[in-house]
């Protein structure tokens, strides 16, 4: 059973077995639209919390993707090269991006659980 | 994740603003009116609707004005390239606002509606466009009068035509580029032609403000139309090969540059008489330095404006004026400038797409096959 997590930029955060899943939220693939390209980081890359490590683009624009929290990246969401309109449809599903070890699991402190984060939308809306 | 949306309270918005918010439209910001970006549906499949059946869109926030006096086109056709005089009542013809050094003030659509002329111009040079026709035709004893009660509806795809001949029969024998006046809904007169920004066959409908909203509702209910919003409205343009004012072409573009001295008249060509004609005639005679041309990257990044083209020599020759997903191409198309020497389809580009070099090739314009109605 993973524990959910969430940044004020509308990342979310899966942790199982100390290794932490990312990947847009709902509210931020709504807000981007059709999304028509993702990059996601290769595995190996070591990423301290806030570097850029992944780009998403909608027909709209190109939006950066940061770490939520530093680790190794240990697999990038290779599916989503061929389709990317899996981060529409199933954004915390198959649209996730990429997963890495967790440096330092103290950062997840910094995080926002699901009910803060859902305040954290209502609040934009 | 960075979101970069924003809203302003100062907004001007169109008559359709009631009809956007019952169909759920994402506003945003552009040319200083609240416009939609899109709709439930979202810009791919508004795109493919319009591609397969119909979209309208509202594009009330562009400009349009009647030029009355003794000779309007004479007196316009000092200021723009394109032959005016000789544009017959009935059709409409698309040409440039010239500068002094020849680059370009705005494109627009002139129209001769048998007594005067009337003119769509973009949204964003509406005001500078109609103070400078005021300060050039004044002279010639023309008035210009913007039409601020009208909205502007464009029907686009193929099955505009026999959505509007419902409404008013004769418009199914109008070409492209044709220009009239029918009764609509409730007998309401509008100006229609059979014209458009996205390669398409289709109209442009002006219409009195307080009739647009009906006219909108009524056509959103026929069969094959579902609405469609200016993301939609980008990626069809940028497919059809058709240029962004502001993007592609500006003050510091010339005509023959852009690719657009198919715009220049042939009497013209050899008299002048517009502003930078002798810039412009240069380019023509000897050719212009730089072109614009279309651009296919390899794989399925986007290269969007302002990216860095380079010869494959690895040299800076230029960069991308407007460049998105193409999704009718089903993968990434730009348009830019570059030396007149690689403007020929099949040179082989380099673009630096977020400081990586991405492989692309110059290539004919338009992505798409045009579609409009020749006759």
């Amino acid at each position: 059973m993973s524990t959910l997590y969430f940044t004020e930029d509308h990342e979310w955060v899966a942790v199982e077995d100390g290794i932490a899943t990312v990947g847009i939220t709902d509210y931020a693939q709504k807000q981007l639209g059709d999304i028509v390209f993702v990059e996601v980081p290769e595995a190996g890359r070591a990423l301290a919390k806030g570097d850029e490590a992944a780009v998403v683009e909608s027909v709209k624009a190109a939006s950066e993707v940061y770490a939520p929290v530093g680790g190794t990246v240990t697999e990038g969401n290779g599916a989503l090269a061929d389709a990317p309109a899996a981060v529409n449809t199933d954004p915390l599903g198959d649209g996730w991006f990429f997963r890495l070890t967790l440096a330092d699991p103290s950062e997840l402190d910094d995080l926002m659980d699901q009910d803060a984060y859902n305040a954290h939308v209502a609040g934009l809306e | 994740m960075a979101d970069h949306d924003t809203t302003s309270a100062s907004l001007r918005t169109t008559p359709l603003e009631s009809l956007h918010r019952d169909l759920g439209a994402k506003m945003v910001p552009f040319a200083g009116y609240a416009m939609p970006v899109h709709y439930q549906a979202g810009v791919l499949a508004e795109h493919a609707y319009t591609r397969e059946r119909a979209g309208l869109f509202d594009v009330s926030h562009m400009g349009q004005a009647r030029l009355t006096g003794a000779d309007p086109a004479g007196a316009l056709e000092r200021l723009v390239c394109g032959a005016i005089t000789n544009l017959k009542p009935g059709r409409q013809r698309y040409t440039l606002l010239t500068t002094d050094d020849g680059g370009i003030l705005d494109d627009l659509i002139v129209s001769n509606t048998g007594d005067t002329l009337f003119l769509v111009v973009n949204a964003a040079r509406k005001e500078e466009d109609i103070a400078h026709l005021r300060a050039g035709l004044a002279d010639a004893g023309v008035t210009v009068t913007v039409l601020e009660d009208h909205a502007l509806l464009a029907l686009q795809g193929p099955k505009a035509v026999t959505v509007l001949a419902e409404l008013a029969p004769e418009v199914a024998a109008m070409r492209f580029l044709d220009v009239r006046s029918v009764r609509l809904l409730d007998g309401v007169s509008c100006l229609i032609s059979r014209s458009g920004y996205t390669g398409e066959d289709g109209f442009e409908i002006s219409v009195p403000a307080w009739a647009a909203d009906r006219l909108a509702r009524w056509l959103l209910e026929r069969p094959g139309v579902a609405p469609a919003g200016l993301g939609a409205r980008d990626s069809l343009r940028l497919e059809a090969g058709l240029c962004l004012y502001g993007s592609d072409i500006d003050t510091t573009t010339s005509p023959v540059e852009a690719d657009l001295a198919w715009t220049i008249g042939k009497a013209r060509r050899e008299t002048g008489g517009f502003p930078g004609d002798a810039v412009i005639l240069a380019h023509l005679r000897e050719g212009a330095p730089r072109r614009r041309v279309g651009i296919r990257p390899e794989g399925r990044m986007p290269a969007r404006a302002h990216t860095e083209i380079r010869d494959t020599d690895g040299t800076v020759v230029g960069s991308i004026t407007s460049g998105g997903f193409g999704p009718t191409v089903g993968g990434p198309v730009a348009m830019g400038y570059v030396p007149t020497a690689l403007a020929q389809p099949g040179t082989p580009l380099t673009l630096v797409v977020r400081g990586r070099a991405v492989p692309a090739e110059v290539v004919a314009l338009p992505f798409t096959p045009p579609r409009q109605v020749r006759g």
